[in-house]
């Protein structure tokens, strides 16, 4: 049921601005992500990002009042037509903080809240909840109650929660600020691994290119509420390295000292996005 | 810094008497923290929590930056003085009439780092201060955060943050299960594999390179950026003149 070609979500000039507020915070936004597609979304605090991410659920305007101007697709269906309750069917959200979406007493019963109220059968909510709380790594902790569990386990339940209602499409908002750099990695490749097993599109927010570089093929760069690069991450990241740090991106490591090296004229290669492609290319020179 | 769970925010805690313990002693300035009141002890101690909507509830951003400093008793005036000054050190001074729950989190964050600031405690404890900031914020945070530990003020930080340590270069204190299993200046911390895994850390993007270049005579213990450029310049400069020479 996706909309054209397998375009999951599509912005045509898509705008809006908070009531009360006095600019916008999306202004004219123009993008089309495609059913499978891992995008990292980034840009500076205020550039908008949680903005588009809260009309893609409808969070927007429902929840937060406001104009919206143009239009957003998801799944080939007008947001505007749509009820809160319909779109998170088809777009699941983990946000930064865990605690604000766990609620229920145990992890099993939160996790299963959402399939219950869709009106499955027993065996239908059993088998996502099963599946949910395994694809999360969640399943040894069941019985315990959200409260109790460290932050990153919390996150693992919150996107369990998440995965039990079958979206479309994840987005993830800074999912990893609160978890230890480990499990920040392990979240973010069980992420990945269940867009390649389930063709499920996922759209992280993060500051920390570092972290999503892995994984994410696309980057979409955000400020003052409108796009301002869109491309692989590869390809943005050498282009745009000095407008990007600018904008107050965390920029990989050793992207920022390749720059460095570059600019002395000591390297001539693209700017590589991670460590392995540096100790290559450092290597070949070295050994001479 | 630690796994999630590792007690970080626990021991955290024990600092300004949020927690007393329930076997050996903490001491603040030599004062027992089981005989103080979380008042007395805040006077010296700030704590600015993870979460800075467990701290924030006035109505506008000035108010919540001084309210601490009102309780304290300190004159109308100091106080106005010490919350404007400390408004303007966190670029908040914009926002001095706003309701702090009309802001970002990343602002959020900075209005609970100033709402503690603003009375000058000696110690200062930061628990995941760099979470929801952008690279910016964490650059002014960075230096805000040496200047105050070079006026005199010790500062505790709990983190996951290992790029943000690594540029700071701090005394680093590893935690797992309860425990302090490590501790050493970050740059050895850091570039350590077997720390770094008992502590569910991942390394600096600069030690994963360093530590897979040490065959050609690098040290391992390269955490920042600006080191790893010195080292590599030499190097490099040394290969081009050596290619240069027999060509």
């Amino acid at each position: 049921m996706a909309g054209t070609q397998g375009e999951i979500v599509a912005a045509h000039s898509l705008g809006f601005q908070y009531a009360g507020s006095t600019s916008k915070a999306l202004d004219d936004v123009n993008i089309v992500i495609r059913q499978g597609e891992f995008l990292l979304l980034t840009g500076p605090s205020g550039c908008g990002k949680t903005t588009l991410c809260r009309c893609l659920n409808g969070l927007i305007p429902n929840f937060h009042p406001g104009d919206m101007s143009g239009e957003l697709l998801v799944d080939g269906v007008s947001v505007a037509a749509e009820t809160t309750s319909e779109l998170s069917r088809r777009v699941g959200y983990v946000f930064q903080n865990p605690e604000n979406q766990l609620f229920a007493l145990t992890v099993e019963k939160d996790v299963a809240f959402g399939p219950e109220n869709l009106g499955l059968t027993r065996e239908e909510i059993r088998g996502r909840v099963d599946w949910a709380m395994d694809a999360a790594g969640t399943v040894a902790l069941k019985d315990l109650a959200p409260y109790e569990l460290s932050g990153g386990q919390q996150q693992r339940v919150a996107l369990a929660g998440v995965l039990a209602m079958k979206p479309s499409v994840i987005v993830l908002d800074e999912p990893t600020s609160f978890l230890d750099p480990r499990t920040a990695e392990e979240v973010m490749a069980a992420v990945d691994s269940l867009r390649r097993e389930n063709g499920i599109t996922v759209i992280v927010v993060e500051h920390r290119l570092d972290l999503v570089g892995r994984y994410a093929e696309r980057i979409v760069v955000m400020d003052r509420g409108r796009i301002v690069a869109d491309g692989k991450l590869e390809d943005v990241l050498d282009s745009e390295f000095d407008r990007l740090s600018g904008l107050g991106i965390g920029l990989p490591k050793v992207s920022l000292l390749w720059s460095l090296l570059r600019r002395d004229g000591l390297v001539s290669e693209r700017l590589p996005t991670h460590v392995e492609s540096a100790v290559k290319i450092l290597s070949e020179r070295l050994r001479n | 810094m630690g796994e999630n769970g590792a007690g970080k925010t626990t021991l955290a805690k024990q600092l300004n008497g949020l927690l007393k313990p329930s076997l050996g002693r903490v001491t603040v300035d030599g004062d027992d923290t089981a005989k103080k009141s979380v008042a007395q002890l805040s006077r010296k101690v700030g704590i600015v929590f993870q979460n800075p909507d467990h701290l924030l509830f006035s109505e506008t951003v000035r108010e919540e930056v001084g309210f601490a400093l009102k309780n304290f008793g300190f004159e109308p005036g100091v106080v106005l003085k010490q919350v404007e000054r400390t408004l303007e050190a966190l670029d908040l001074a914009h926002y001095a009439d706003t309701s702090p729950f009309l802001l970002s989190g990343g602002e959020r964050k900075r209005v609970a780092l100033a709402a503690v600031l603003a009375w000058q405690p000696d110690y200062l404890i930061l628990d995941e201060p760099t979470i929801g900031q952008d690279y910016q914020q964490k650059e002014r945070l960075r230096n805000f955060i040496l200047q105050l530990n070079s006026q005199g003020k010790a500062v505790v930080m709990v983190t996951h943050d290992v790029e943000f340590v690594a540029e700071c270069n701090p005394k680093v204190v590893l935690m797992s299960k309860g425990q302090i299993v490590a501790q050493g200046q970050a740059d050895e911390v850091l570039s350590d594999d077997g720390l770094i895994e008992k502590a569910s850390l991942v390394k600096p993007q600069m030690a994963k390179l360093f530590s897979q270049l040490s065959e050609y005579g690098f040290p391992r213990d390269v955490v920042d950026v600006h080191r790893a450029k010195m080292l590599l310049e030499e190097k490099l400069t040394e290969v081009r003149v050596r290619v240069a020479q027999s060509s």
